[in-house]
């Protein structure tokens, strides 16, 4: 009997650390979305600033624009984690 | 990790507070109402106090405050929304404001707590910019508006059957969604990362220093925390310039319909 209690606490205990672990997983497949278009973003707006230095405010603005949007989606898959 | 399980308790722990008073009521006060009614003083105060010499040239606060509502008019309301922007710029000044400073009691040295970590205020605030840009482009466009925003121009007609839902999803149900959640999630996260290794730094160097590798290895999660907080200021502006300027580009959509 007291062997059934253990082990059934035992797996309540795998259970949540399966459920942490899988979170966890979750939110690093989340992540690589949002880290490749960040760079692409990034990227393309450093080009664009290097080819018409005139253009430099206008093309900052957008990109931290595109990066707000970008980002989102991570930031979802991170705070999901804990729900 | 099993340690860390030990050690860091339920993340609810670092969001909820107890109230200050009014507990176990619709309107308990605890710190996160306390944190926002001090934003709101403190915005109050400044353009309060800037804007009671009225001098022509400004010195001082009214300077300060000159300079902010400056700032937002020529970087979010006239980029965003060109000459009928002007309008927009106090209630733009407002939002920008008044998130900022909620957003940066983050990393204010003993209320290190951002107001805006609790959905209430972002759902709030994401809502009012909602009905802020179907409340103009109905006024503007008439109810026709509705079909126009969805409708983009020059999409063949057997692709409209695939767009039109789309966009109706994307302008009308993600935009409030992903405005109070990137501002609500950008809060959480720094919050959360700040406490974590403010806890790892604590338990290397205080609680549990006995030997050299304590010694050698505390500098590195104390190292995260100085430069985290830095990051922190920056998300805190970002993110309060990127509602505002977000809110502005979705205003700007429902006046000036794409042709």
């Amino acid at each position: 009997m007291r062997t059934l209690t253990i082990l059934l606490a035992a797996q309540d205990q795998l259970a949540q650390a399966i459920r942490s672990g899988l979170g966890s997983v979750g939110y690093g497949l989340a992540a690589i979305g949002p880290g490749v278009g960040i760079g692409i973003i990034v990227g393309n707006s450093v080009q664009a600033m290097a080819r018409q230095p005139e253009m430099q405010g206008v093309v900052r603005t957008t990109m931290f624009l595109g990066i707000a949007f970008a980002e989102a989606l991570a930031l979802i898959g991170f705070v999901l984690k804990f729900i | 990790m099993i340690v860390l399980a030990d050690l860091l308790p339920n993340i609810n722990e670092l969001f909820e507070w107890k109230g200050i008073f009014s507990q176990h009521t619709l309107f308990e006060f605890n710190k996160t109402a306390l944190m926002a009614f001090a934003s709101t003083a403190i915005c109050i105060g400044i353009f309060w106090v800037g804007s009671r010499k009225q001098a022509l040239v400004p010195t001082g606060v009214q300077n300060v405050a000159e300079m902010g509502y400056d700032l937002i008019e020529e970087n979010v309301s006239l980029a965003a929304m060109g000459e009928d922007g002007r309008s927009w710029t106090p209630y733009f000044t407002t939002l920008f404001f008044w998130i900022f400073f909620i957003n940066i009691w983050s990393v204010v040295p003993g209320i290190q707590f951002p107001a805006t970590s609790r959905i209430a205020i972002p759902l709030v605030l994401a809502l009012i910019s909602w009905a802020c840009f179907i409340v103009v482009g109905v006024i503007r466009q008439g109810p026709a508006y509705f079909w126009h925003a969805i409708n983009p121009p020059g999409v063949p007609l057997a692709l409209k059957f695939l767009v039109v839902p789309i966009e109706f999803f994307s302008k009308f149900l993600m935009r409030p969604f992903s405005l109070a959640v990137r501002l609500f999630a950008n809060m959480t996260a720094g919050h959360l990362l700040l406490t974590i290794f403010a806890i790892m730094t604590n338990e290397l160097l205080i609680v549990r220093a006995s030997g050299w590798y304590q010694a050698v290895f505390a500098p590195l999660p104390f190292l995260g925390l100085v430069a985290f907080t830095g990051f922190e200021v920056l998300v805190a502006v970002l993110q309060a310039y990127i509602f505002t300027i977000l809110t502005a580009v979705y205003v700007n959509e429902s006046m000036h319909p794409e042709h």
